[in-house]
């Protein structure tokens, strides 16, 4: 198939960037989003110009890396998918597609389709953690835990980080990224003695961080690929207001 | 030059691992270790490099005991590391199942799961240590499967007879590894780890015979630096790379286990790799990494292929009588459920013969229509609901209807840098953990063991051997202007110099595809004496062409994802040649390394034990490498020969 | 803004209410407004109830419109580069980015003109102040039509507004679980509906001759 790309290209942070064209003809469409942009780098390559840069690892939609707004979608048109598991024949021969970088102040353009995503640690550093230092856990069954509750953190915890979140957000708000740890850790007996500190630490780190207010609108969750859900997000706020009143 | 492209050096030997009964030696050696007092420990510095399982749970641990710890990683966050992937789940002797499951069991299923070529100290340590693991992840709040009463939930995974395997859903490895990163940010939080993202390490830097600190790359500016340390501990992952096709994430390399190598590390074992029978087959020559498709798809599913040759039609329209089930038809005791390394062969032979399905004819039909009839489709979904919409994401077709198209691919390295009991290279003051080191898988590694060693080296066993190491630590400073840490920069920005200033006009990752098939046609599921002469022989010429006539765009300054493949990928050449030497002068089948010449008469592994039962440790040695062997010694666990009939 | 907004719509729900007396002739739809004017007598002063409301009111208002101030500016700075390629929203409000802010403004400009239409009567015909019946009548008589379609305008607004605000509110204050979260959707989508309907059936009925 032939395709007609847009690509945002900045050639380092404080550049100011701009979309580019290129065509690229004879993509199949077993490729996945990823090896179509490997194809056209290749192509750069011989032809003297510098590859498109672009995060990405594991390509099988574990890792998070890749992070790409395509047609002003994060990780593109298929829902639950990240873009590296996104193939061509989702698209049509002669589509025009357009590829953008994660847009937030908090995460600076890098280069390119890159950014900076360590804002997202910053979080975790101001309390996605339980306390729980080498040696001195108790055996494993000695908490049992409610199978749904299990379930929940586990869905909760399945967050990979990428910031699809961020990116698709009208406020650029990264609440749903961060009620997921809260969610995960506060569903479970271990995370119950930091349960309020963590979620008053992290949400400070979170608007230190540049990020916007959450306004509910929902956007996150349809673009996050591993179907977050909303609910993670009302736990956050009712941790928040029983810590906030408590501190108070 | 010899003609087998080696010379033999001395023999090595593991000298910390005490002697006595087994169940005692991990005590003992931990009781005779030095420890270093707390006071002392704040001036003390480790390096770790890399975030995945075993390094996050190295540089936490050591954070927390009162080190200063420099932890570094390429990815852009320390969560990233390639152990997020692994799906499976983590194996300990907890025996929560009351069927018969011990630490005697777990150690004895592992040293003959990996065809007697590991140390049975170890591996003894490893199983001890298995169910502190378990532990320590509950309470980081890693959210086990669990049962209806609240416990933990097992399965019985890869073959095993007891179910000693704890899971998340197919995403264990995410849950470990988020639990090892939650504690790590922790660590930095209270300032005792300095963790830096996007760096990689590019050299080793060796003072007065002792490991001292690293060159590294910063990945955003360009900055080449230093980081100086008492110790140095690599936990850099395996080397799967080197076949491009592999299930390994895109990043991962073998440069810092590499450069470890140049500088006298000994790299054991390097031709044990493990190929998973049940990948997505490649789909064309834009394909860029291979999908793992977790091993339970095979309880239920049934592998088959067309008795006709090259047989092109639909497989619904192939009927019963002339499919041949070639596992359950060689192997009727296991079935579709031998281990790895046998279904992966069956599948390369049936394949081989022109049997095979799809583009190019590399692939198996694995078929649940069998289950679907027996167990209805709803049952099939809640099980595998989630892999079969991977599968269809990815092909475009759909399994319920279709029969997978399943062929092995490259998955796990279970050699590595040679370390000693300690986890301790033959370089004073060099550390290697998990995948990166060689030391408990012997040639094959149990489905659940890779993220149990990750977790047992970086929490358990490395903080409480390193201690010996430090306890006569501080060293000597060694500052930036010391011979050897201005040789070792000096070498980085040459190389980097090098790259940038070549007038060629291939892509590394032309190279680098191309280098992949060599290894994959001659050192892959089948390797033979012709076949691996003939590979170091072509490794030799594309790497010498490789130099002449890559081609690397943009500049030093600034993020060039360029300069960083052709560092990978060089010395990705230097390791496939040494794999080659290595699976040469291993002239038995044994695990993930099958010679054609040593096979039984019905066509499964040989090993030799008579003159292979070693550890093979290379040391550096360019085109002649150096042979140092290790031999093994068993006496808890009497090697045979492993059957599947 | 939840806090202030969940205040806002319940003064909306009785202010809806209160409006549904017209229906019962002039002589009630007066007395309710005289009522409102002289609550809390003999004991309190004349309209010092009202004015308490009124005050409440202004403040609740300002506080709202200043926490809507401080996330807009909070959004734009968050994200100080904008996409190049748009796609329709697809979350769950996904009216509510097109339609909080933009609604906000029409809002805020057809509470200007309702304050001088019918409780200042500074553009009402009619300027006798207790008839509040007269004025309702006056200014959605037929021959006014704008009027009323600015009135109706004002309540799609209105209604898109607390369709997402009123369940963001609890959200936000409350944290419900998915099963209430998509009770309060639908709590909101309804009051939304009740309010929006019971406002406009006034002016359509004066306006469409029902009540004279």
């Amino acid at each position: 198939m032939k395709l007609k790309l847009r690509i945002w290209r900045q050639s380092d942070a404080d550049a100011k960037g701009g979309m580019v064209a290129y065509e690229l003809d004879q993509v199949s469409e077993d490729a996945s989003f990823l090896e179509m942009l490997d194809v056209l780098n290749e192509r750069l390559i011989s032809e003297g110009e510098d590859p498109v840069a672009f995060d990405h690892d594991c390509r099988e939609g574990i890792c998070g890396s890749c992070s790409l707004v395509i047609d002003g979608q994060p990780h593109g048109p298929q829902a639950a998918t990240t873009t590296c598991q996104l193939h061509m024949r989702k698209f049509k021969d002669g589509d025009s597609i357009d590829v953008e970088p994660w847009r937030a102040g908090a995460f600076p353009v890098i280069k390119d389709l890159v950014v900076d995503r360590s804002a997202f640690d910053a979080i975790i550093q101001a309390g996605g953690y339980i306390s729980a230092p080498t040696g001195t856990a108790p055996d494993a069954h000695a908490a049992p835990i409610p199978k749904q509750d299990a379930d929940a953190a586990f869905s909760a915890a399945a967050c990979i980080g990428c910031g699809a979140c961020v990116a698709a957000c009208p406020n650029g708000s990264g609440m749903l990224f961060m009620a997921a740890k809260v969610a995960h850790l506060g569903l479970t007996p271990q995370g119950q003695p930091e349960r309020h500190t963590r979620v008053l630490g992290m949400v400070a780190a979170h608007d230190q961080a540049g990020f916007g207010g959450c306004t509910n609108t929902g956007e996150c969750s349809a673009a996050c690929p591993k179907e977050i859900g909303l609910d993670v997000i009302g736990r956050l706020n009712r941790d928040f207001r029983k810590a906030a009143t408590r501190a108070a | 030059m010899s003609i087998d492209f080696h010379r033999e050096g001395s023999p090595v030997a593991d000298a910390k691992a005490p002697a006595g009964p087994i169940e005692d030696r991990w005590e003992k050696r931990r009781f005779s270790g030095r420890l270093v007092n707390p006071a002392n420990r704040r001036k003390l510095r480790v390096i770790v490099v890399g975030t995945g399982l075993a390094g996050a749970s190295a540089a936490a641990t050591l954070g927390e005991l009162g080190y200063r710890v420099a932890n570094y990683c390429f990815q852009d966050s320390a969560r990233r590391a390639h152990s997020i992937a692994a799906q499976g789940g983590i194996n300990a002797a907890k025996n929560y199942r009351n069927d018969g499951d011990s630490v005697h069991r777990l150690f004895y299923d592992t040293v003959k799961g990996g065809d007697f070529r590991s140390r049975e100290s170890n591996v003894h340590r490893l199983a001890e240590v298995s169910t502190e693991i378990i532990d320590q992840c509950v309470a980081q709040g890693v959210p086990f499967a669990r049962e209806y009463g609240g416990l933990l939930d097992n399965r019985s995974f890869g073959g095993a007879q007891v179910s000693r395997t704890f899971y998340a859903r197919g995403q264990t490895g995410q849950q470990l590894l988020l639990g090892a990163y939650q504690a790590l940010q922790r660590q930095v939080a209270a300032g005792t780890v300095d963790l830096h993202t996007r760096h990689e390490m590019l050299e080793l830097v060796i003072v007065e015979g002792k490991a001292r600190g690293i060159v590294v790359r910063d990945l955003v500016t360009g900055e080449i630096s230093t980081e100086l340390a008492d110790a140095v501990v690599l936990a850099t992952g395996g080397y799967g790379n080197v076949y491009f096709l592999s299930t390994n994430a895109m990043g991962c390399n073998v440069t810092a286990g590499w450069r470890a190598h140049r500088k006298g590390a000994y790299f054991a074992n390097p031709c044990y790799t493990q190929i998973h029978p049940t990948c997505i087959p490649q789909s064309g020559d834009h394909q860029s990494k291979l999908t793992l498709m977790s091993e339970s798809l095979r309880n239920d599913g049934r592998v088959w292929v067309p008795k006709q040759k090259n047989d092109d039609r639909h497989p619904a329209e192939i009927p019963e009588d002339e499919r041949d089930y070639y596992l359950e038809r060689r192997y009727p005791a296991f079935g579709n459920l031998v281990p790895r390394d046998i279904a992966s062969r069956a599948a390369k032979v049936v394949c081989d013969e022109g049997h095979g399905v799809g583009p190019g004819g590399l692939g198996v039909y694995l078929d649940f229509a069998d289950a679907i009839a027996r167990l209805g489709k709803q049952a099939v979904e809640a099980k595998y609901g989630n892999l079969f919409d991977m599968y269809e994401r990815i092909t475009g077709e759909n399994p319920y209807e279709r029969p997978m198209r399943i062929y092995p691919a490259v998955h796990y390295t279970m050699g590595g840098l040679w370390v000693d009991y300690d986890l301790s290279s033959n370089i004073p003051g060099l550390f290697v953990t998990g995948e990166a080191n060689f030391s408990d898988h012997g040639a094959n590694r149990l489905g659940a063991s890779a993220l149990m060693q990750g977790l047992s080296d970086g929490y358990f066993v490395l903080p409480n051997t390193i201690s010996d190491y430090l306890a006569d630590g501080p060293f000597p400073k060694v500052d930036e202007t010391h011979e050897e840490v201005v040789a070792a920069r000096r070498e980085v920005d040459e190389r980097i110099a090098f790259f940038l200033g070549n007038d060629g006009d291939r892509t590394v990752d032309s190279f680098h595809r191309e280098l992949g098939k060599i290894m994959w046609e001659y050192c892959g599921m089948e390797r033979t004496d012709e076949g691996l002469r003939k590979a170091i022989g072509l490794i030799r010429d594309l790497k010498a062409e490789f130099y002449k006539r890559v081609k690397v765009t943009g500049k030093a300054g600034g993020l060039n994802q360029e300069l960083e493949k052709a560092g990978r990928v060089a010395d990705f050449f230097e390791l496939g040649e040494l794999m080659c030497i290595d699976a040469l002068h291993r002239t038995e089948s044994c695990g993930g390394h099958f010679r054609a010449e040593s096979q039984t008469e019905d066509g499964e592994a040989k090993r030799d034990d008579e003159h292979f039962s070693y550890v093979a440790a290379w040391e550096y040695g360019g085109d002649e490498p150096v042979l140092h062997k290790e031999s093994l010694v068993f006496e808890y666990v009497k090697p045979t020969q492993r059957s599947y009939k | 803004m939840a806090v202030s907004g969940i205040l806002l719509v319940l003064f909306i729900i009785v202010h809806m209410a209160g409006n549904l007396h017209v229906f019962e002739g002039r002589e009630e739809m007066n007395a309710y407004a005289h009522g409102l004017r002289t609550l809390g007598e003999p004991l309190l002063p004349h309209e010092s109830i009202l004015w308490i409301l009124r005050i409440g009111l202004i403040a609740l208002a300002v506080v709202h419109i200043w926490s809507a101030v401080v996330l807009t500016r909070r959004s734009l700075a968050a994200r100080p580069v904008r996409y190049k390629s748009k796609k329709p929203a697809k979350g769950e409000s996904r009216h509510a980015a097109a339609t909080m802010r933009w609604g906000a403004v029409v809002i805020v400009l057809f509470l200007a003109w309702h304050l001088l239409d019918l409780t200042f009567r500074t553009v009402n015909p009619v300027k006798d102040v207790p008839d509040a019946y007269g004025a309702v009548v006056a200014t959605f008589s037929p021959e006014r039509w704008p009027v009323t379609v600015f009135y109706l305008l004002a309540l799609v607004a209105l209604g898109f507004h607390l369709r997402h605000g009123t369940w963001s509110a609890v959200q936000t204050i409350a944290g419900p679980d998915t099963k209430w979260r998509k009770r309060t959707q639908a709590l909101a989508l309804a009051i939304a509906l009740v309010v929006v309907v019971g406002f406009a059936i006034v002016p359509l009925s004066v306006t469409f001759g029902l009540v004279k």
